[in-house]
């Protein structure tokens, strides 16, 4: 296992928000979680690199127990890339600065390395000629690729995706989902937050569907799209084909 | 006319008296060398200790500012050099001003840093943490520069009071612009030194003026 979710439970003051969720991820496996706004997705997600503190229950990285007192979670966090829906690029870096901002600072390259593995990360994005290009000069949906290209430079053990299309003009979508399918392709262990459905049917090994905190239902996608077992599903995906 | 010009705008005394306002202007220079980079320096550790998790260090911090932004730097100047030697802590008077400065600037400095870094959105800390950043490097090379950038105006801003409240050090005997030109003025029974220090200032500041308006026009313009 990759990731190993268990028990894992989070409250902000008296809002529970996550009620005991489990999940196993294993390697080279893309799962997508679906679930209406503020059924606890973003912030299961944000719990898997400890930018959110759990309340209790236990995760595994990589067989490290992520919660463990004197883990080091920067170490942890390395192995764990994280693209944000609203692509959190660095505005006073250029594009290949981004990307090796944490190549040199946090792997301790020499810059002539950090360079050379940004490049080959910002080419394997579609964006090897926008290297010096700042964060406002590119649009949404090559701002979301350099961030999928600054987290794939540190060569993470899996990827977690938060909505990394929502953010987009539809026409810019698309891009973005064809550097995420090359990804699967080449053996990336995703966990995927996104209400696109033709990308999750297509690529999608599960879907697990969240509903106030919990787990509702999981299985592979033509399972939960076409005959869920709880009505509720079948409404949801109504909804956002409608 | 003629004794405005002989009263106020004397040659004859400028000349005279240029040695000694050149060398108050060196004073004033380099006062103004080491106290803005103390100040500035200062400013961004008070902003960065307000942030620490641990509490009654951030309340000595808001502390320490709201004490020094409301005291009267004059008073501080005068309670450094003239209060502290009878508690046998007799410092050199350019030390004296350094600290007097030191602590009113910082505190200035410091909420201008403040705001700049609470001027950042929390996705930049998360992008930098979720890399593997640590929290002091997340400030140093994703935070700050950009918290800078953003209060650039009001560091310039601040920074022109900072230069003209340098004048204040002549109280202390300290010989920088201001006390050369008095001094001259005394010796000379005529206010030509004056004028010719608020000239220096003026000429000195300007650009810095001109820099600011500058980026208030850009500001508008973005907004
Ligand atoms: N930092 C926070 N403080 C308080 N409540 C929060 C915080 N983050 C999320 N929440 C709440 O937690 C719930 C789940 O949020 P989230 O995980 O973002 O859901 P989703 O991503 O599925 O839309 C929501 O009710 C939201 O308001
Ligand atoms: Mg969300």
């Amino acid at each position: 296992m990759i990731l190993d979710v268990a028990g894992l439970h989070k409250s902000f003051g008296d809002l529970e928000v996550l009620k005991g969720i489990d999940l196993k991820v294993a390697e080279r496996e893309l799962v997508f979680v679906i679930g209406p706004s503020g059924s606890g997705k973003s912030t299961l997600l944000r719990c898997c690199n400890r930018l959110e503190e759990p309340t209790s229950g236990s995760i595994r990285v990589e067989g490290v127990d992520i919660m463990a007192p004197g883990v080091d979670i920067n170490a942890v966090r390395r192995r764990i890339g994280m693209v944000f829906q609203s692509f959190n690029l660095y505005p006073h870096l250029n594009a290949l600065g981004n990307v090796t901002l944490a190549l040199r600072k946090v792997l301790k390259k020499a810059k002539a390395e950090a360079d050379d593995i940004g490049m080959r990360a910002l080419v394997r994005v579609g964006l090897g000629d926008k290297a010096k290009a700042y964060p406002n000069e590119l649009s949404g949906g090559q701002q979301q690729r350099v961030a999928i290209a600054r987290a794939l430079a540190l060569e993470p053990s899996i990827m977690l995706f938060d909505e990394p299309t929502s953010a987009l003009d539809p026409e810019l979508v698309g891009g973005v989902l064809a550097v995420m399918r090359q990804m699967r392709e080449s053996g990336m262990t995703m966990v995927v937050v996104s209400h696109e459905m033709r990308f999750a049917r297509g690529a999608a090994d599960r879907v697990v569907f969240m509903d106030q905190g919990r787990v509702l239902e999981e299985g592979p996608p033509e399972k939960i799209f076409n005959e869920p077992e709880h009505a509720r599903i079948k409404e949801f995906i109504a909804s956002l084909n409608g | 006319m003629e004794t405005l010009i002989t009263a106020f705008f004397n040659l004859g005394i400028l000349r005279e008296t240029a040695p000694y306002l050149w060398a108050g202007f060196k004073m004033s220079a380099l006062l103004t060398l080491v106290v803005v980079p103390l100040g500035i320096a200062g400013g961004l550790a008070v902003a960065l200790i307000a942030r620490t998790a641990f509490r009654p260090l951030r309340w000595l911090v808001v502390f320490y500012v709201d004490f020094f932004r409301a005291f009267p730097p004059l008073v501080l100047l005068m309670f450094i050099a003239f209060g502290l030697p009878f508690t046998g802590l007799d410092l050199p008077a350019f030390v004296s001003v350094a600290l007097a400065f030191f602590l009113n600037t910082s505190s200035y400095y410091g909420e201008i840093f403040r705001a700049g870094i609470e001027s950042i959105p929390r996705g930049q800390f998360e992008a930098a943490r979720s890399t593997g950043l640590g929290a002091a490097q997340t400030m140093a090379y994703v935070i700050v520069p950009q918290a800078t950038r953003n209060v650039i105006p009001d560091l310039i801003s601040n920074t022109l009071e900072v230069v003209k409240l340098t004048s204040i050090a002549s109280v202390v005997a300290l010989p920088e612009l201001l006390y050369a030109a008095r001094q001259a003025q005394s010796i000379t029974y005529n206010a030509t030194p004056i004028i010719a220090a608020g000239i220096i200032y003026l000429v000195c500041l300007w650009p810095l003026v001109r820099l600011l308006s500058r980026f208030e026009h850009r500001q508008i313009a973005l907004h």
